[in-house]
């Protein structure tokens, strides 16, 4: 009945590689279930016993502290053990092969695994190849997706604007190698967002990108008119192979998100950033610190979606 | 099968828990029916304590094999657990499955002084050993039947008998 890697014969989440071609029933599952959870984090005992006995790996290919720690709080929350491997360290550099070691790692009796990979594709390849009762989560892979990131962008959105159906929402900044981006302009038109914007100068949008159905802009004056959500992303220097920007002080004149730039949106518009933020170049600190920053709420609510997804996926 | 008034049970309880409460008395109802049920008994009883309520759906046995509850309902306990004496209240009690999983989600709260049980009905059946302080009436059902209490629009309770799902739900 159904092609989608992520989802098992019955239609339910067996994996979780992308927001793209998931229904909105899934995702809002998820957010719900995710609401439930927001509750266990502000409790005394942060920890339920859901997930007892089970064995999470983190996989990161890619070095990333906030990522890993997020979904390692998560897993420990639901009373999992957890193991990091930051494999960029270790045996892939002795020249084992990615499934070579996933394979070693399902022989010690893996249930699930949460990949971070620089490759486009790296978690599906993964989930196509480990035996079925073993979930994947993709926690990041090449320009791709990310689809945990933007999962809790939605719950953030929700939590303060209570509806999708009638939100102007803008991305801005470098869509072109954003991951986040791709997952959330799914998430977002999934979810009935009338209106999907992305904002950013044509070096720094991939070619075609209104087939995904977003409006474009290329200046902010005009992007963020009567906005209701601003979803900054983060300048990824250490993606800035060509010489696609003059410079830093530039990108901050045009794109950078100032108290001026975001008084051009509704009055009660929120901004988010996955992090880590660059201070002064994507978003200047009087808005990141600001009182229509959500920056700090998506940290804390991101635990609980994470939560809830690997609770969904061991439970199906 | 002829069923008990809910209403009329729900008086029964009242006037058999009241004269046990004292100002640090608490009620947890459970979800769905026993959160019904313990709103009903808050207002009657005018405790002092604001009511909590439970999901507990992180709890369960049955999650290796049915997985997660498709809509879990956030827990709010908005007293403090420790010391207190609190009352759990759910609709029907059966296997006592689900009271264990209760009492497990309350001790992450805190350490309650103590904890009693108040049903509408108790319908034999137990897996636990688990027993109800405060009990509305007494039924003897066939295992394939589920009684599930019910709130009309008008906030009035009944009782009704379902044959069971294939899956047990």
């Amino acid at each position: 009945m159904n092609n989608n890697p992520q989802l098992n014969k019955n239609g339910e989440l067996q994996h979780l590689l992308t927001t793209e071609g998931l229904p909105a029933s899934i995702l809002l599952n998820i957010l719900d279930t995710a609401e439930s959870f927001v509750g266990v984090t502000e409790r005394d005992i942060k920890k339920v016993p859901l997930l007892r006995g089970k064995s999470i790996f983190n996989l990161f290919f890619e070095p990333s502290t906030r990522t890993r720690t997020t979904f390692e709080i998560a897993a420990k929350r639901l009373s999992a053990d957890v193991v990091n491997l930051n494999i960029a360290a270790s045996s892939q550099s002795k020249g084992e092969t990615l499934l070579d070691t996933v394979d070693n790692l399902s022989a010690m009796h893996a249930d699930m695994f949460i990949v971070r990979h620089s490759q486009s594709g790296a978690a599906h390849l993964i989930a196509r190849h480990v035996r079925p009762e073993i979930h994947v989560i993709n926690a990041g892979d090449g320009r791709h997706a990310h689809p945990t990131q933007a999962l809790l962008d939605m719950f953030t959105i929700r939590h303060y604007k209570h509806d999708f159906h009638n939100l102007r929402v803008a991305i801005v900044g470098d869509i072109l190698h954003s991951r986040v981006a791709r997952s959330q302009i799914h998430a977002l038109t999934t979810l009935g967002v009338p209106e999907v914007r992305v904002i950013a100068p044509k070096t720094l949008l991939p070619t075609k990108v209104e087939r995904l159905g977003v409006h474009v802009y290329h200046d902010m004056a005009q992007g963020l008119k009567d906005v209701d959500v601003l979803l900054m992303l983060r300048l990824q220097n250490e993606r800035m192979l060509g010489a696609r920007l003059p410079s830093a002080e530039e990108y901050f004149k045009y794109y950078g998100l100032t108290q001026e730039k975001l008084a051009l949106a509704r009055h009660d518009a929120i901004v988010l950033h996955p992090g880590p933020m660059n201070r002064g170049i994507e978003i200047d600190s009087a808005v990141a610190d600001g009182k229509q920053s959500v920056i700090l709420p998506q940290v804390t609510f991101g635990i609980a979606v994470r939560m809830a997804v690997m609770s969904i996926l061991a439970g199906n | 099968m002829h069923l008990p008034n809910a209403e009329q049970l729900l008086a029964d309880l009242t006037g058999r828990i009241r004269p046990e409460i004292s100002s640090n008395t608490a009620l947890v109802g459970i979800h769905t029916g026993g959160v019904w049920l313990a709103e009903r008994l808050h207002q009657n009883l005018e405790l002092t304590l604001p009511l909590g309520t439970l999901d507990v759906s992180f709890y369960r046995d049955d999650f290796g094999q049915i997985g997660l509850h498709p809509q879990v309902k956030p827990s709010d306990i908005p007293f403090e657990v420790e010391g207190n004496h609190i009352i759990l209240v759910d609709d029907v009690l059966y296997t006592g499955r689900t009271i264990r999983a209760a009492i497990n989600e309350l001790f992450d709260y805190g350490r309650p002084a103590s904890i009693r049980l108040a049903t509408l009905i108790d319908r034999g059946g137990r897996e636990m050993p688990i027993a109800a302080q405060y009990v509305g009436a007494t039924l003897t059902l066939p295992a394939n039947k589920m009684l599930a209490l019910e709130r009309n629009n008008d906030g009035k309770l009944s009782l009704s008998l379902y044959d069971k799902s294939p899956l047990g739900q």
